[in-house]
């Protein structure tokens, strides 16, 4: 995983050397927005930002998704988020099977010693 | 009034716990508020195996269990509406303190269980282990897992929310 990690520092950093690049990331935190209007923004050819998103996607920072004929970019997390976020994911699962699971025993827990006062009765 | 007095530190909710301990292992923990012997139970009968392990908020429920809890016997768990299945193979069973068996459902990359009951003083801690044939096979689980269940978790995460800022914020 440390070496996996190294190289997208590296193209985190690479992606967050440009002035512009850094500006869609504040754009795309307050909201999403599709790559004309960042082109409208950033006062940029639509060709040049969509390069800069390009290099902001590379790097994990920005997801985009196609709907219809309009491009819509919004902020993504870096692999060690999405890692951070499955394993919160499995955790609640497990979380909440287990919280079922405590009824379970203590159900049985507690039928068990009523039946063995019972049995000594 | 004993029987309260008893059951009130068991109302101190117990904690989950998830670590991804190497590349390919991914561990999971939690004590239980009874005797081994009932956790070992309601991991084994059917009957009880099926109260819990499918939480009502995942919006699915098991059409079938089948288990026959001993060395080389398989178990299968059946989805509804869709109809996922989880089957596999009992590798280890040691009554009331271990339990090991094989996940099979997605062929070769499919990990190992190893789920140990370890009683403490009338509670029972629990570990489970989940030992992956490679770093690629946990981490395609991860991600495959994530997106496959995505919906299914929304709903969980939103109730989840819901409950978390009930308590925690007030």
């Amino acid at each position: 995983m440390v070496q996996y990690s190294r190289a997208r520092f590296d193209a985190s950093f690479a992606a967050l050397s440009d002035a512009t690049r850094r500006g869609v990331l504040e754009q795309l935190g307050r909201a999403d927005a599709s790559i004309t209007d960042l082109a409208d923004k950033f006062h940029m050819t639509l060709t040049g930002m969509k390069k800069h998103v390009g290099v902001l996607e590379q790097a994990g920072l920005v997801i985009t998704e196609k709907v219809g004929r309009v491009r819509t970019c919004r902020l993504g997390l870096s692999r060690l988020e999405e890692e951070a976020a499955w394993i919160e994911r499995y955790r609640r699962l497990w979380d909440a099977r287990f919280d079922e699971l405590d009824k379970v025993v203590e159900e049985l827990t507690r039928k068990e010693k009523v039946d063995g006062r019972k049995k000594r009765e | 009034m004993d029987e309260k007095r008893e059951s009130d530190p068991t109302s101190v909710r117990n904690r989950t716990t998830v670590e991804r301990k190497s590349e390919r292992e991914l561990v999971v923990t939690r004590s239980f508020n009874g005797p081994a012997r009932i956790v070992f139970e309601a991991w084994t009968k059917p009957e009880l195996f099926t109260r819990w392990w499918v939480p009502k908020s995942m919006g699915m429920s098991l059409r079938s269990c089948e288990m026959d809890v001993r060395v080389g016997g398989k178990y299968r768990l059946e989805f509804e509406p869709d109809a996922m299945a989880f089957f596999g193979t009992y590798l280890e069973v040691t009554p009331h303190s271990r339990l090991v068996w094989t996940n099979e459902e997605s062929g070769e990359g499919g990990p190992v269980t190893t789920v140990t009951f370890e009683e403490q003083r009338g509670k029972t801690l629990l570990v489970m282990h989940e030992l992956y044939p490679s770093k690629e096979a946990l981490d395609a689980a991860g991600t495959g897992a994530a997106d496959a269940m995505v919906e299914t978790f929304a709903q969980l995460d939103d109730l989840l929310v819901t409950l978390g800022a009930g308590v925690g914020r007030s």
